[in-house]
């Protein structure tokens, strides 16, 4: 298996706790952006298998990321994770609706965020880590 | 199973702590924004939300558990804030101001946990909690009052529906531009997209489209609200992005789906837009002005300094020709030609020095926020005078002058204004006055720094100085008030708090010094005991072109910047003496070092050659006297940089076109002390270490 994700969130610490935590459950590739932008452009080129998209950024948001993707052919099967909080709830419910496979709600736990891969990839894929 | 935690603690704690800085000083803004009643940026507010948002989802994550509980409090009531459910007052800001200093210490725990905390964490998150709400009343949706598309609707976040509820509510007018970035610099782009709506209009969403776009390239559909007219805003947009276009107002209302709701994938595609033709609608662009890079400009700079070197080139060809009669006609006519090309080049050279300039006021602004913080802080009452706000100045310099003219502003209002009760004691308005003033005097900008404060204690500097052994005792005594004044700016002197309090000045004037000499400027002081202070920069208008000192080294052509070089004097070998393998000579009772340039450079030494001079330059508070052949004189030149392979070079600071098919080095007099000071001195100190 060669996984491959891309983690988008502008708190690079966050970036780091994901990649430490997706490399660890065993991702070939972890690609970062910091904003919407650096998403795009590498959305427009790649063919993802978890993408882990911030809700809340300056500029093009985790929303409007998801419904790129919706659209965009490359990112059909990628699973999508969208990170949220407790105060913008209503905005995952509509990030459910654009397509996300799941939510992780900051602060979020490494377990939650292993266990979650782990569904989303299916369990025979897992590699132990 | 390893914690990947442990690895990027680092990460967190660097984040927390600019998460932390940048929210310091966004609520000086909003402070600032309140108590003058000016309007509240709605992107303010929403930094220091996102700030603080940030922040309480890291710390979870990392264990900061105290960090978390307050920035949880804190981020409900700053949410509340910018969806408009709450307003800014008072005790709201005192509540926020607190929360930096806590954040601060709550990071700098040992341990994050710590139940000592509890206690005042618990107290404080319960403060926050005690800013009421004050409810908003919703007659009815303003989102409904136009017929904006489901798939524009359905990405936007709370906050941004929010936003867009009240800019409708305030009036404004609904806007779509479709606009096709290029990925490579969509950042760029949207940057300068927002630069051209600041004051007219606010983004609210930007929807990535897969209409007209590809790998490289990518459709917007970017919701504007304006605060101008449709024709204003295409003027900004049509044919430089894309195609603006009005969102239609709904004549009726309809009953829209509720917030929350599916969304059918078919409303998902953007709706076509009949009759579109971007190629038309290209050519009603009319911006008037443009964004450039600092960079380009001295990129053109560089090929006005190659185009006067061709001209040289053509001067010296021409007058090979002039020894034979039969070309005379040809080349009276190429002289004629030769200066037409000159004028024209002149005025190539003006007008790009013309488009680096921008006004002093820019800065200006920026440091009204500083006086006004300053003086909240230490409880002053002062007032700004700004003269000379329209004072152009290089782009460069501007950047350049913001912190050394914080720098003195702060020691103004901290050391100088003394507060209120104080002033009236000696028949003074309870209200200093700080001015800043700019103007122009020849080829320079002055900048004064004036406040009719207590005055800088002079002998109470002599004695610091004294103190910390940077001035010995027998030359104290001689020192004029204005040298005592000077003592200031020695590096060593001023990093004392007990010596900045008495001396009423003091926080980083050596660094203001060094910054100010860098751009190749100069700063004085002139203060009176009980009347106030006046700090002068006088600085080049462009460092684009400087004044040199044209001089010669073993045959050789080199420039000198004018602002490093104090005087010129004859120099005699016979007055040369030797302290600890160094030469000197004595100047005015003061040993100068002295340093040949055509030793340094590894030159054949003139040392036997008649008249030769010693420039004597200053750089902070030290002077060497540099050894040269002769002097040419004084000119303007542009500094070209050296290529790569040269660049490495240390003591240059580039080449220069001296006209006359002449180029000469421009010697870098700040490298040139450093190599004579420190190049030695450095080595000294590795070789006594233990």
């Amino acid at each position: 298996m060669a996984h491959h994700a891309l983690i988008v969130d502008d708190s690079s610490a966050v970036r780091a706790f994901v990649r430490a935590s997706l490399e660890d459950a065993g991702f070939a590739r972890v690609q970062e952006a910091e904003t919407g932008f650096e998403a795009l452009r590498l959305l427009a080129s790649n063919a993802f298998d978890v993408v882990i998209v911030d809700i809340n950024m300056p500029d093009i948001n985790g929303l409007e990321l998801l419904a790129f993707m919706k659209k965009s052919p490359r990112q059909q099967d990628a699973r999508k994770i969208l990170i949220s909080t407790q105060v913008d709830g209503s905005d995952a419910k509509r990030g459910t609706e654009l397509g996300a496979d799941a939510f992780l709600q900051k602060p979020f736990e490494i377990d939650e965020l292993r266990s979650l891969i782990r569904g989303l990839l299916g369990s025979a894929e897992e590699v132990s880590g | 199973m390893s914690d990947p935690r442990d690895n990027v603690q680092e990460e967190f704690l660097a984040e927390a702590h600019e998460l932390v800085e940048a929210l310091s000083r966004d609520l000086l803004l909003l402070d600032e924004a309140y108590h003058h009643d000016t309007r509240i940026d709605p992107n303010l507010i929403n930094e220091i939300f996102r700030s603080v948002h940030t922040l309480k989802g890291i710390a979870g994550m990392f264990g900061y558990k105290h960090v978390g509980l307050v920035a949880h409090a804190l981020e409900d009531l700053l949410d509340d804030l910018r969806l408009g459910r709450t307003s800014v007052e008072q005790r709201l800001l005192d509540v926020l101001f607190d929360s930096v200093e806590r954040f601060q210490r709550l990071l700098a725990l040992e341990d994050p946990q710590s139940s000592a905390e509890d206690s005042g964490v618990q107290a404080y998150v319960a403060a926050i909690r005690a800013i009421g709400l004050q409810p908003e009343e919703e007659a009815d949706d303003p989102l409904q009052r136009y017929a904006i598309e489901a798939a524009v609707l359905s990405v936007l976040t709370e906050y941004e529906e929010h936003r867009l509820r009240a800019c409708i509510r305030e009036g404004l007018k609904l806007y779509r531009l479709r606009a096709t970035f290029d990925l490579t610099a969509i950042d760029d782009s949207i940057e300068s997209l927002r630069e051209v709506t600041r004051d007219d209009a606010e983004i609210i969403s930007y929807l990535p489209s897969l209409e007209g776009g590809n790998e490289d390239s990518i459709e917007l559909v970017v919701l504007i609200a304006s605060r101008v007219s449709e024709a204003e805003l295409k003027a900004h947009f049509d044919g430089r992005y894309g195609i603006v276009e009005p969102i239609a107002e709904r004549t009726h209302l309809p009953t829209l789906p509720p917030r929350l709701t599916s969304v059918p994938a078919a409303a998902m595609s953007m709706a076509p837009q009949p009759g579109e033709d971007p190629g038309q609608a290209s050519l009603t662009s009319v911006a008037n002005s443009v964004r450039v890079d600092i960079r380009k400009l001295d990129h053109l700079m560089n090929v006005v300094g190659e185009l006067a070197l061709v001209r040289g080139a053509i001067d010296r060809t021409v007058n090979r020709f002039k020894a034979e009669p039969t070309h005379r006609q040809s080349l009276m006519d190429l002289d004629r030609i030769g200066r037409g090309f000159e004028r024209q080049l002149a005025e190539l050279r003006t007008g790009i020095l013309d488009v680096r300039m921008v006004p002093l006021g820019q800065v200006f602004n920026k440091l009204a926020r500083i006086v006004r913080q300053a003086a909240r802080e230490h409880d002053k009452q002062v007032r700004l005078v700004i003269t000379g706000a329209s004072t152009e100045v290089d782009k460069l310099i501007v950047e350049d002058l913001t912190d050394p003219l914080m720098h003195l502003i702060r020691n103004a209002i901290d050391h100088g204004i003394e507060p209120a009760g104080e002033r009236q004691r000696v028949s003074k308005p309870a209200e200093g006055t700080l001015a800043l003033n700019a103007y122009h005097k020849g080829s320079n900008v002055v900048i004064e720094v004036e406040d009719d404060g207590a005055g800088m204690n002079a002998h109470a500097l002599r004695e610091a100085a004294l103190a910390r052994g940077l001035l010995g005792s027998e030359v104290s005594h001689e020192l004029t008030r204005q040298e005592m004044l000077n003592l200031v700016f020695l590096p060593g002197l001023s990093t004392s708090s007990e010596i900045t309090n008495f001396s009423g000045r003091g926080v980083g004037m050596d660094v203001v010094k060094t910054n100010v000499l860098r751009m190749g400027g100069i700063i004085s002081i002139a203060s009176e005991p009980g009347t106030g202070t006046k700090i002068t920069l006088t600085l080049p208008i462009t460092l684009a072109i400087i004044r040199a000192l044209i001089v010669t080294v073993a045959s050789r052509t080199f420039a000198l910047p004018i602002t490093a070089v104090r005087e010129a004097i004859p120099y005699s070998p016979e007055a040369v003496r030797t302290i600890q393998g160094r030469e000197v000579i004595t100047l005015r009772g003061q040993t100068l070092a002295i340093c040949d340039l055509a030793g340094l450079f590894g030159f054949q030494s003139s040392s036997g050659q008649e008249g030769r001079f010693v420039i004597v330059g200053s750089m902070g508070n030290r002077e060497l006297g540099f050894v040269v052949d002769g002097l040419i004189g004084q000119q303007d030149v542009i500094i070209k940089p050296l290529g790569k392979s040269l660049s490495a070079i240390r003591g240059f600071a580039g080449a220069t076109d001296l006209g006359a098919q002449k180029v000469a080095l421009v010697l870098d007099a700040p490298a040139l002390f450093a190599e004579y000071f420190e190049g030695s001195g450095a080595l000294r100190s590795l070789g006594a270490r233990p």
